[in-house]
């Protein structure tokens, strides 16, 4: 803080560069023949703002901080070449790595700084280990559901909302106590501990469905939080790559939200998982026609127009590569073949569009749901191959449906639609699909990966 | 001290209305990709950690905590960067052969 002058402002011109950079390199994102170029852009920044901070005058010691740079490399190149199956609980545990850098920091320049703590600089120091704690938590009950480590159902019970307020409130009173009485040492701890079990609390009510909205939603604390932290080092580098970040997180979960019908402050407020299964039981089995695969592959090979729909189930199966097979299949007999893609299919924005692109599916052929929701009636074959909710016209039709409202896939205005699904079991939501009793339905019991696979051999040899 | 925090919020509410216009304009095809690379973006918080350890080499507490943020944020710029640029390069468009 206190250096000559003359370097201080080299290191300021380099961070000036380096943001210009991480703008244009979200910028390239916007589309795939750009987006390469951001991710250099992106590397050229941060290559440029490491080694600007690096030059600083204050910087006496460097043993720890290249031990901790190599080491850190270490860790990161294994989890940057995880399988892409793998990359919601990547993404997740990544967003606890960033909160958990932010609230180790805030924790540390609460101690440096204590007693002598400004209001303004108390609030924001609050708000950086308040986000950066809820969000470490709540990123790592994120992960070890993805990863199956931990029970991917939601975890109720009563009073939950309640306890939850509670806990928040008692994070953000100490807080405030400490912006007003910053000597107060006692309650700093209290405020980082309440927000690291907030976090947990915050994410156990959350099932599987709700986890694209859940995982945006925590990229955009965990960037609100560097913002503050960038407030509290006075780095404006900081505060617009977390600005960034957040904005990004939370235009993200907006439209994850709005894909589930979900009211923006439903979401905000943690009300996640609130689609009981209230209505699964009391079903009587209700008559489904069923095909084998070599019916399927009959009436896909007749067909001109084809949308395959894929959903969780399909990246569950490891079903995307027998899927492309059918895929190449189908196009060399001519037969136009497109995806419909739900904005929450998967377990994270997007999840869809990457498990096909890895696949070689080209991505012209990946269509967003406003698009190709008028081509259904056109459409001769929709197959469904594990997505159950994101298609279930009850959502359309039936005020008593949870999912009531939610956009869907009109997959049941095609000539025939075909359901790939392990048994007549209610989906992830509990609700029964109407979609499964339809005439022009035929459902085909198995795996994925099996039954596609099945579909794509009697393609092959009946040729 | 007070007119520095004042600068900092225009700065904040400026990078947050850049960040919505750029990022609407992102195809929803890329938004798993979006995620990481704002990921790996985010990790530039690891200046902070770095200024934290580099500072204060006699403090035992700040260097512990400064050194576990470094590895962290790190781990988030080399894996988030790396996975980012795996995912891109698996999005191609279909061959003119194909119609």
């Amino acid at each position: 803080m206190t250096e000559f002058a003359g370097s201080q402002y080299v290191i300021e011109v380099i961070y000036l560069i380096a943001s210009a950079l991480f703008i244009l390199s979200l910028k390239w994102m916007s589309s795939p023949t750009t987006a390469r170029h951001g991710i250099l852009a992106g590397e050229i920044g941060m290559v440029l703002a490491i080694g600007g901070t690096l030059l600083r005058h204050g910087i006496v010691d460097y043993k720890w901080i290249i031990i901790a740079l190599v080491l850190g490399s270490g860790i990161g190149i294994p989890l940057g070449m995880v399988q892409m199956t793998a990359v919601p609980q990547r993404t997740a545990l990544s967003h606890a790595f960033g909160a958990l850098c932010v609230t180790l920091v805030g924790t540390a320049e609460f101690y440096l700084r204590t007693p002598h703590v400004e209001k303004f600089m108390m609030s924001v120091l609050s708000m950086e280990v308040i986000l950066g704690g809820l969000t470490f938590t709540g990123s790592l009950m994120a992960a070890g559901k993805l990863q199956e480590i931990l029970p991917q159902r939601p975890i109720t019970y009563k009073g939950q909302n309640l306890v939850n307020f509670l806990l928040f409130v008692v994070a953000v009173g100490s807080a405030i106590y400490l912006v007003i009485h910053p000597e107060a040492k006692i309650f700093f701890p209290i405020v980082v501990g309440v927000s690291l079990i907030f976090g947990v609390l915050l994410v156990i009510p959350i099932g599987g469905a709700d986890m694209p909205t859940v995982i945006s939603l925590l990229n955009s604390y965990a960037g609100l939080s560097a913002a503050a932290m960038g407030f509290v080092l006075d780095s404006k580098l900081l505060i617009i790559a977390g600005a960034l970040d957040g904005s990004s997180g939370l235009i993200l979960s907006i439209i994850m939200s709005k894909a589930m019908n979900r009211s923006f402050t439903n979401v905000l407020f943690g009300a996640f998982g609130q689609v009981q299964a209230s209505a699964a039981g009391g079903q009587e089995a209700k008559p489904v026609r069923s095909a084998t695969p070599e019916e399927a592959a009959a009436i896909l090979a007749a067909a001109n127009k084809v949308v395959i729909v894929p959903g969780y189930g399909m990246a569950v199966a490891q079903a995307q590569h027998k899927v492309r097979e059918l895929y190449d299949m189908l196009t060399k007999k001519g037969v136009d073949v497109r995806f419909a893609i739900h904005p929450v299919a998967g377990r994270m924005p997007g999840h869809m569009n990457v498990l096909l692109a890895e696949a070689d599916i080209p991505y012209d052929r990946l269509i967003e749901m406003e698009e190709i929701n008028g081509d259904f009636p056109q459409t001769d074959v929709a197959l469904i191959i594990g997505a159950n909710d994101v298609t279930n016209p009850a959502a359309r039709s039936d005020q008593s449906s949870p999912i009531f409202g939610m956009p869907i896939l009109d997959v049941d205005k095609a000539h025939t639609v075909m359901v790939i699904k392990r048994g007549m079991s209610p989906g992830f939501a509990g609700i029964d699909n109407p979609l499964y009793y339809l005439d022009r339905t035929l459902m085909l019991f198995g795996d994925a990966k099996q039954f596609v696979g099945g579909i794509v051999r009697e393609l092959g040899g009946g040729h | 001290m007070g007119s520095n925090f004042i600068d900092a919020l225009f700065i904040f509410m400026l990078a947050c209305f850049i960040g919505f216009e750029v990022i609407r304009h992102v195809s929803p095809l890329l938004h798993t990709p979006l995620m990481s690379l704002t990921n790996a973006l985010d990790a530039i918080a690891v200046v902070g950690a770095i200024v934290l350890v580099g500072e204060h080499p006699h403090n035992t507490f700040a260097t512990v905590l400064g050194v576990i943020a470094i590895v962290a944020a790190t781990s988030n710029v080399v894996g988030g960067f790396l996975i980012t640029d795996r995912m891109l390069k698996m999005f191609k468009s279909s061959r003119p052969v194909k119609k």
